[in-house]
């Protein structure tokens, strides 16, 4: 196929989609869903982003349940399905489940990517690949794209290039040592040493996976790993990379240091890694054959900070509003794992689950709503919700929504309660966003965990004119938070916020 | 406002609650708390609301409100949310930012083994906050 067959030619574009990972792929797949006109492109050769190489070992950490209490093509099956994308039409929902063959809940790698090319293919979605985003310039109200196959011009630009660039420390001695991203097939690890530097799920996965291989293996970073069991949340390692922790208290040849690494030095037969331990300062010298630096990623931001855009952190994140939207440079977007740069709530400092396909979809979906509102006053439809069914609604939300439970605190269900057109259902919308807009009076619910990790639903009450306020309702046992006390506590809640809308 | 590690040990090292941590002290800091930006006019703690952190300013301003009123502004080398999770009640002030911030941030449930794991900063954090109440009586007096 030539150039000019290739679809998204250079040209002018209401939107232009950076990416082919999930976030690009379901970005552009709702922005087409609203009719708006744009291009997906991408560097790469096919859809999958990061998935087309990672993890190395065993499978991903995001489940697909076959056997749900719910048919797939319910909206509800989403939370058993972390890893399908958004689709409207049923036929290309849950498109994950079918293409394991059920000896795990957790897909492997070329599952996912089989996943998301499916998903692709399925809605017909138009991606030009081996397109490369080269830079990135303002001209006049529209944005310019210089790209490996020409020029697109925008009024509005979804990067979903990922947290994907490998990212090592200025320490002596790291620009020696592979990252992550370099690993070697297992068996070439076969009897040596090794040392992997950090702590985080990337180290883990390679200590589980080599752990049968490596004569011997030590992570270190200076603080002491969190495990997601402890932590109530997808933060710290997951229960998946626990056999480490396991062989280091049996003594089974396996090592975690919480100390620092100011340098490492080659030595005759492979590497001398200098540590200063967190906990005293002590100095601790540990030779190895093999050094693995699984130090995470940054963003692949190119030039956009010389545009404007601000980023922060190690990863360099770039700043966003709570609809993902650059802080610095309104027009330019963000989806998939960068949107993790926005905190929100972050409740008892649990994160969202936005560097994850099961966030950032929701995410991208949320985004493309605002986006397309704000910037080409395409609006959705509001449905009406009756007064006497409000409190139904809601509780039926906290106990069922996939949003609310794979965004907690984050994402809430919101419904306007305006005297004048009624309870008008708005949808999922950022909490953040839901508790600091001083709009007309509103209700919205998510689910919450908190620091012992019960999960309950809270309700957030907004009246005219002021800040909401919070209300928790409580947990149940088994998660069906329709309870006559909650139902309770909703109708004396809403009692005065709802008065004069039925209509 | 993106540093390297190097650098970031570096900002944390000329911040007065950090100021008594030896280097692997101040690296380990780094690691255990969060990166995290806000823009203008964002509150990041809310009056009433459970589960908040606590927070350390990088870069930026924000306004403590209560009420709607500006009752002080804090800086870069400030920190803010000690007071609710210390006491276990919800804040009772909004915590907004006035210019664009950059924060450090450490879970609610975190806190108390911070400060544990590194006294100094329990002192420093003391000090602090007996200025603020000198001050407030001041004030009041």
């Amino acid at each position: 196929m030539t150039a000019d067959q290739k679809p998204c030619p250079p040209g002018d574009y209401q939107v232009v989609v950076v990416g082919s990972g999930p976030g690009g792929l379901q970005t552009s797949y709702y922005l087409r869903h609203l009719g708006i006109r744009n291009a997906l492109i991408s560097a790469d050769p096919a859809p999958g982003g990061m998935f087309r190489r990672f993890p190395f070992f065993q499978r991903l950490l995001s489940w697909t349940k076959p056997y749900a209490p719910v048919p797939r093509s319910d909206r509800f099956y989403e939370w058993f399905d972390w890893n399908s994308l958004l689709a409207e039409e049923p036929q290309n929902r849950s498109l994950m489940p079918d293409l394991m063959p059920g000896d795990s809940s957790f897909p492997s790698r070329p599952e996912m990517e089989q996943n998301l090319a499916a998903f692709a293919e399925k809605t017909g979605l138009e991606v030009r690949y081996d397109c490369t985003w080269e830079s990135t310039r303002r001209d006049g109200e529209q944005f310019v794209l210089g790209t490996s196959d020409g020029e697109y011009r925008c009024q509005a630009v979804v990067f979903a290039v990922g947290v994907a660039q490998p990212f090592k420390p200025d320490s002596p001695g790291f620009a020696d040592v592979p990252h992550y991203v370099d690993t070697r097939p297992a068996e070439t690890y076969a009897g040596k040493r090794l040392f992997i530097v950090g702590k985080e799920n990337s180290g883990f996965e390679l200590a589980t996976g080599l752990l049968q291989w490596a004569q011997r293996i030590v992570l270190a970073s200076p603080r002491p790993p969190k495990l997601s069991v402890n932590t109530h949340s997808l933060l710290g390692v997951r229960a998946r990379y626990i056999q480490p922790f396991e062989d280091q208290i049996l003594g089974g040849g396996v090592f975690i240091l919480n100390a620092s690494i100011p340098r490492i030095e080659r030595s005759a037969d492979g590497y001398r890694v200098h540590c200063v331990r967190s906990e005293g300062g002590s100095e601790l010298t540990v030779d190895v054959d093999e050094v693995i630096s699984a130090t995470g990623f940054t963003s692949p931001l190119r030039d956009l900070t010389d545009l404007g855009v601000s980023v922060f952190g190690r990863s360099k994140l770039p700043s966003m509003t709570n609809f993902w939207e650059s802080a610095t440079v309104p027009g330019i977007y963000f989806a998939g794992t960068i949107g993790q740069g926005v905190a929100g709530m972050k409740k008892y400092g649990l994160p969202a689950n936005s560097g994850a396909v099961q966030g950032s979809r929701y995410n991208a979906r949320t985004m493309v709503y605002e986006l397309a509102r704000t910037k080409f006053g395409v609006t959705r439809e509001r449905p009406v919700v009756k007064p006497d069914q409000l409190v139904d609604v809601l509780l039926h939300e906290a106990t069922r929504s996939p949003e609310l439970w794979n965004q907690k605190s984050y994402l809430a269900r919101a419904f306007t309660l305006d005297a004048g057109e009624g309870i008008r259902d708005e949808g999922i919308v950022p909490l953040a966003h839901f508790v600091d807009e001083e709009g007309a009076p509103a209700v919205a619910i998510t689910v919450e965990t908190d620091d012992t990790g019960d999960i309950h639903p809270a309700v957030y009450v907004r009246e005219q004119g002021r800040p909401a306020v919070e209300t928790l309702l409580t947990s149940q046992p088994l998660h069906d938070f329709r309870t006559a006390d909650n139902r309770l506590q909703l109708v004396s809640l809403l009692r005065g916020v709802t008065a004069g809308t039925a209509r | 406002m993106a540093l390297s590690q190097d650098e970031l040990v570096d900002t944390l090292a000329g911040l007065s609650l950090f100021a008594d941590l030896s280097r692997p002290q101040l690296e380990q800091v780094a690691h255990k708390m969060a990166e995290e930006s806000y823009p203008v006019g964002q509150r990041i703690l809310r009056q009433g609301f459970t589960g908040t952190g606590f927070y350390v300013i990088l870069d930026g301003e924000v306004a403590v409100r209560i009420d709607g009123t500006d009752v002080a502004h804090l800086g870069k080398g400030d920190f803010f949310g000690e007071m609710s999770i210390l006491l276990g009640e919800p804040p009772v002030a909004d915590i907004v930012t006035l210019r664009q911030l950059d924060v450090l941030h450490l879970g609610g449930p975190e806190l108390e083994a911070f400060l544990r794991d590194h006294p100094p900063v329990m002192y420093r954090m003391l000090k602090t906050m007996a200025l603020r109440l000198r001050n407030t009586s001041q004030v009041r007096s």
